[in-house]
């Protein structure tokens, strides 16, 4: 038979080990992974938005590369960055590379939908003329 | 602060004795001490935000009220994560950017004075956060210098012009020295800090990253209520 104290311990325990649960439940685990893999392109839109003399087929290599790199590890890219992507394909001067990344866009975001379709329409245009 | 779980959860039994709901209580009490619980900031009021439930969120170019031009870039493109981590997509900043400018609308301050239902049908967004910058930049002192950045933000309702969530927020350089943040917001920091080590010779963007965390991220105690897209979706209180 336990003693008071021991019990108490015990139900202490058993306390700590629910709320510990609970708050794992909550979503408050040590090192929650991130939903996106954001590599290069917060620095990347940065940079671009400094301005300044840029290659955009610099900024396209670098995520480019990324973005294959994420795929091979199942991880999702983040939003904008097909998005960011097309814009640099456009000042290069490959609509039709732009175009293919804004659908991907559109796939992976639905609710970019109505700015995505714009912005093809857009693309379109400009490939047009 | 961190949280940490260890331990399997116990059995039925536990959860039918009488201490059930102390140990409910004290469950509560330790996820609001440890700043993880998302009920329990009576400070924050995020009821008009969860009854709204934007899935999409139009970034505008923040307005700057410092000095240094560079605060534009630097915020505005840190804006982005943390809402998006915390469930919500956000539109492409830079093609928002270039949208607008293409529109006639060539300053921040200018975009945040287009009508709602404007951006409503260019960018087809639920909703849209405004943010401006109150300081960026290094404050210099007799022997060091240390780089601050605080910025106040709303998000408004495209549909209805209503402002659904405000909040503010500040970072220093002078607080990460010695110091290692830990959690998912240390780990998304360290991300963007080693990406652009070399590339960038401005302090405070960095510390632009920590206030955006701080201003935005589902969580912390200015941030916003999880979105539809976070991995663990809060039920509306």
């Amino acid at each position: 038979m336990s003693s008071s104290r021991s019990r108490t311990a015990f139900a202490l325990g058993k306390s700590l080990a629910l709320s510990l649960s609970i708050a794992a439940l909550a979503g408050c685990a040590s090192t929650p992974q991130p939903l996106y893999d954001w590599g290069n392109y917060i620095g990347a839109t940065y940079l671009y938005l400094k301005g300044g003399d840029q290659d955009p087929l610099r900024g396209i290599e670098q995520l480019e590369a990324q973005l294959q790199k994420s795929e091979a590890s199942g991880r999702l890219p983040p939003p904008g960055l097909h998005g960011h992507l097309a814009l640099l394909h456009s000042k290069a001067g490959n609509e039709q590379a732009a175009i293919a990344h804004l659908h991907r866009e559109r796939a992976r975001f639905p609710e970019s939908a109505a700015y995505t379709e714009f912005l093809i329409a857009n693309f379109k245009r400009k490939d047009a003329q | 602060m961190k949280c940490s779980t260890k331990g399997p959860a116990t059995s039925g039994a536990a959860l039918q004795s009488p201490s059930a709901w102390r140990t409910v209580a004290l469950a509560l009490a330790t996820l609001t001490l440890g700043g993880c619980a998302s009920t329990g900031r009576e400070s924050k009021d995020l009821s008009a935000l969860i009854t709204a439930r934007p899935a999409s969120i139009l970034v505008l170019p923040p307005v700057n009220e410092s000095p240094e031009v560079l605060a534009v870039p630097g915020v505005f493109s840190q804006l982005t994560m943390p809402l998006a981590e915390s469930g919500y997509y956000v539109f492409p900043i830079t093609l928002v950017d270039e949208t607008l400018k293409a529109n006639g609308v060539q300053t921040p301050a200018e975009s945040h004075r287009v009508e709602y239902s404007k951006l409503r049908d260019i960018f087809g967004a639920d909703a849209a956060l405004y943010v401006s910058i109150k300081q960026y930049g290094s404050i210099y002192r007799v022997v060091s210098s240390d780089a601050v950045v605080v910025m106040h933000g709303e998000i408004k309702d495209l549909r209805t012009g209503e402002t659904i969530w405000r909040g503010k927020a500040s970072a220093s350089s002078a607080e990460q020295q010695g110091q290692t943040q830990g959690g998912l917001a240390g780990l998304l920091i360290r991300a963007v800090v080693e990406q652009i080590i070399g590339a960038v010779s401005d302090r405070s963007f960095p510390v632009a990253g920590v206030a955006s965390h701080r201003l935005l991220k589902a969580g912390t105690p200015e941030g916003v209520a999880p979105g539809p897209r976070a991995r663990a979706p809060v039920e509306a209180r």
